[in-house]
């Protein structure tokens, strides 16, 4: 009875708990494959070295990065440069010295810069600030197989630019109309009786930040809209959480230890046992 | 130590007996290692030692974080993200720390649900429950302010919310808060005195849990039948028991080794999946997220906090009867620690005389309503307060008082219970064949 009871309070909870975290507005979050997804799933190198590409010939204009060591660029399991390109890289940045208090070269001891020019948010973390999936039921499980949905997230709002609504052909002055962009305002005339927003998204600040052959990729990969988009979400992803390899490696590891350890603890438990009892009566 | 006769250690002579003249530590170790166990005790019976390897986890990777975090406004969530970037393995101690809490909690609630089946809380282990009680108040205590730490915007407008409970109280509640976050709002003292706090009370859950273990070491644990084990003679004793050492700390080892599989998974695989998105931004007093959520595990007790508004009949009465000193606000406060006080208070709130749920038939299905009760409110305590939420909240919350208030003691009178066996040997016999067969 209790046993019965227990498992489905259990697995009721398990699924009710995700529902916590489901985040509002009907923006749209498309869902594609990233290398690095599932227990299996890895960084792409070469991908992210493209993603940090359009970070810095794109992004950087306005974002910063403020808590990504540069020199982080050459860790395995990330872009993997040599650490003589990762030299080079940090000189295009300029740092004020802790200790002279002046102006410098950035090393690859520092950090990317904060930039705070046009009041953009700072992207070291966006990729896991945002949750793009909760599902099955709100249970947030598919997270497991399909990520937090964070680089989606940006990819999407990368990609989702569109014209003004019909409900609003003018717009909002100085916001650009936005399908996957939930937070931003939404022009009185796109709302209901209740006051809610009847149009996918919202508008954002950011105007359109990419568009095909922006970059010149070095390795030759057509820069087209959609790709540099995936790439500097991958990469963005990477810069969130640099150590996702080495934490799946550590994760194989102890889930294959203790696998071993259980079964044997189940057959030392078994025969232990079975001098004091029996086999189960009917 | 134990009221169940058995074996004691015995110093041989030279340094056993030198040093047990003097300092018998030996002979508690041993007392304790060896007491002897309902040799019947069931899977749910597994929950308290994986609640001893979460306390030590805790412990252990909380110290090592401590070394490499900076409890300052301005300096704390840049120290976290040092530490998931530059410590050593800084990613997996954190990771452990943050989703041990949450494994501490599922165990604490299973544990404790496991308990208001098979009864116990009754007599004589009254002093076991209320002890884990205070157990659980500092354990949520504690998490609540570790999750200030990291400095999130959950972190900082959790620790707003909650710490304005207290702002609730009437008259004195203004003044309790500011003392609590050492100003007018949460800032830098107010994450210093949590920093230090968080520190300190594991130490005293430690404390408590080591009283938890005298309390139920002196009067035997529960077992599935709720019958006491024997104690009129050794060997009366030892037909219903088996000594904790082997049998129940390998089978527990063994239970602790799968729950740890389904553990490290999450910690490797999904180690975000129990957070919020937004803890990944850095605390801002001026920008309030759009849903304030607490923890999975507070989420009982807050959609509680919530149910009880201004337009329930219940609250109206009283702020009328109470010339408007209690409002729906302090209600709701009331209320929520008056779901852990009833359910501190179940020993003298259940009226039967049997202890084991197995035996009550009538019990069975209010206990299964209680269970599906927490995972409805659980899931509500996350919902929006619009639509018809509010409803399933008020329904949910007064279904749990009326369990410890109304139903328990009602059935305690009512309810006809089945026949229990004489002695747990012979329920132990009619569900398993004897060995030596």
């Amino acid at each position: 009875m209790f046993r019965k009871i227990a498992i489905s309070a259990v697995s009721a909870l398990a699924l009710t708990t995700g529902a916590a975290f489901a985040a509002g507005g009907g923006a749209h979050v498309e869902d594609f494959a990233f290398s690095f997804e599932g227990p299996f799933g890895t960084f792409e190198e070469h991908q992210l070295q493209r993603g940090l590409q359009v970070f810095t010939e794109v992004c950087a204009a306005c974002h910063g990065l403020k808590f990504v060591p540069i020199r982080s660029l050459s860790d395995e399991g990330g872009p993997h440069l040599p650490e003589d390109q990762v030299r080079a890289y940090a000189k295009q940045f300029t740092v004020i010295d802790k200790e002279t208090g002046e102006e410098r070269e950035a090393v690859p001891a520092d950090k990317f810069p904060a930039n705070t020019a046009a009041a953009a948010p700072d992207l070291s973390l966006m990729a896991k600030a945002r949750a793009g999936f909760h599902g099955p039921y709100g249970s947030g499980i598919n997270q497991l197989m399909r990520g937090i949905g964070g680089p989606e997230h940006i990819f999407s709002v990368l990609t989702g630019y569109e014209e003004n609504p019909a409900c609003a052909p003018d717009g909002i002055d100085g916001f650009y109309y936005n399908t996957a962009f939930a937070n931003g305002g939404v022009a009185d005339s796109c709302k209901d009786e209740h006051g809610l927003s009847t149009v996918p998204g919202s508008w954002i600040a950011m105007p359109p930040p990419i568009a095909d052959d922006q970059v010149t990729y070095q390795d030759g990969t057509k820069a087209t809209m959609h790709q540099m988009s995936e790439d500097v979400s991958a990469f963005l992803m990477w810069a969130a959480e640099p150590q996702m390899m080495a934490r799946k490696d550590a994760g194989f590891k102890a889930v294959i230890f203790l696998t071993v350890l259980a079964s044997l603890l189940y057959l030392t438990n078994k025969r232990l046992w079975s001098r004091v009892k029996g086999p189960k009566k009917h | 130590m134990a009221g169940i006769p058995h074996d004691h250690y015995e110093p041989k002579p030279g340094i056993q007996t030198w040093l047990h003249k003097r300092l018998p530590i030996v002979s508690l170790a041993y007392d304790t290692l060896m007491i002897p166990t309902p040799k019947n005790l069931n899977w749910m019976w597994i929950w308290g030692i994986v609640l001893a390897f979460c306390l030590v986890l805790q412990i252990v990777t909380g110290i090592v974080l401590v070394m490499h975090y900076t409890p300052h406004v301005d300096l704390a969530f840049a120290s976290v993200e040092h530490i998931m970037r530059d410590v050593n393995g800084g990613h997996m101690l954190r990771y452990l720390h943050a989703n041990g809490a949450s494994l501490f909690f599922f165990a604490v609630y299973l544990h404790i649900f496991r308990g208001l089946y098979y009864g116990s809380y009754k007599a004589p282990r009254e002093v076991t429950w209320i002890v884990g009680m205070l157990i659980y108040l500092a354990m949520m205590a504690t998490a609540f302010m570790g999750y200030v730490l990291p400095w999130g915007q959950m972190s900082f407008w959790g620790a707003t919310v909650i710490t304005g409970l207290f702002g609730a109280i009437p008259g004195v509640g203004p003044t309790i808060q500011e003392w609590l976050l050492g100003g007018p709002a949460v800032d830098n003292a107010t994450l210093n005195r949590f920093f230090s706090l968080h520190y300190l009370l594991p130490f005293v859950i430690a404390a408590l849990v080591a009283i938890h273990i005298w309390a139920f070491h002196t009067t035997g644990n529960n077992n599935p039948t709720g019958v006491e084990v024997r104690r009129t003679s050794k060997e009366d004793a030892e037909k219903d028991t088996l000594p904790f050492w082997p049998y129940f700390v390998i089978k527990d080892l063994f239970a602790l080794a799968v729950v740890l599989v389904v553990f490290f998974a999450i910690v490797g695989f999904m180690p975000n999946f129990l957070g919020h998105p937004d803890n990944y931004i850095e605390a801002n007093p001026l920008s309030t997220p759009a849903h304030i959520v607490p923890e999975w595990y507070f989420l009982p007790f807050y959609a509680i906090l919530r149910a009880f508004t201004a337009d329930v009949w219940v609250v109206m009465f009283v702020n009328w009867v109470s010339f408007g000193i209690i409002d729906a606000k302090f209600f709701g406060v009331l209320a929520m620690f008056g779901a852990i006080a009833v359910m501190a208070l179940v020993p003298w709130l259940d009226t039967s005389a049997v202890r084991s749920g197995k035996y009550r038939p009538k019990f069975k299905g209010w206990f299964a309503l209680l269970c599906i009760d927490f995972v409805v409110l659980t899931w509500v305590g996350a919902m929006p307060t619009d639509g018809i939420y509010p409803y399933i909240s008020l329904i949910a919350a007064t279904y749990w008082f009326a369990y410890f208030l109304v139903i328990l003691p009602l059935l305690g009178v009512l309810e006809k219970p089945l026949p229990q066996p004489a002695t747990i040997e012979e329920d132990f016999k009619s569900h398993y064949a004897d060995p030596a067969e």
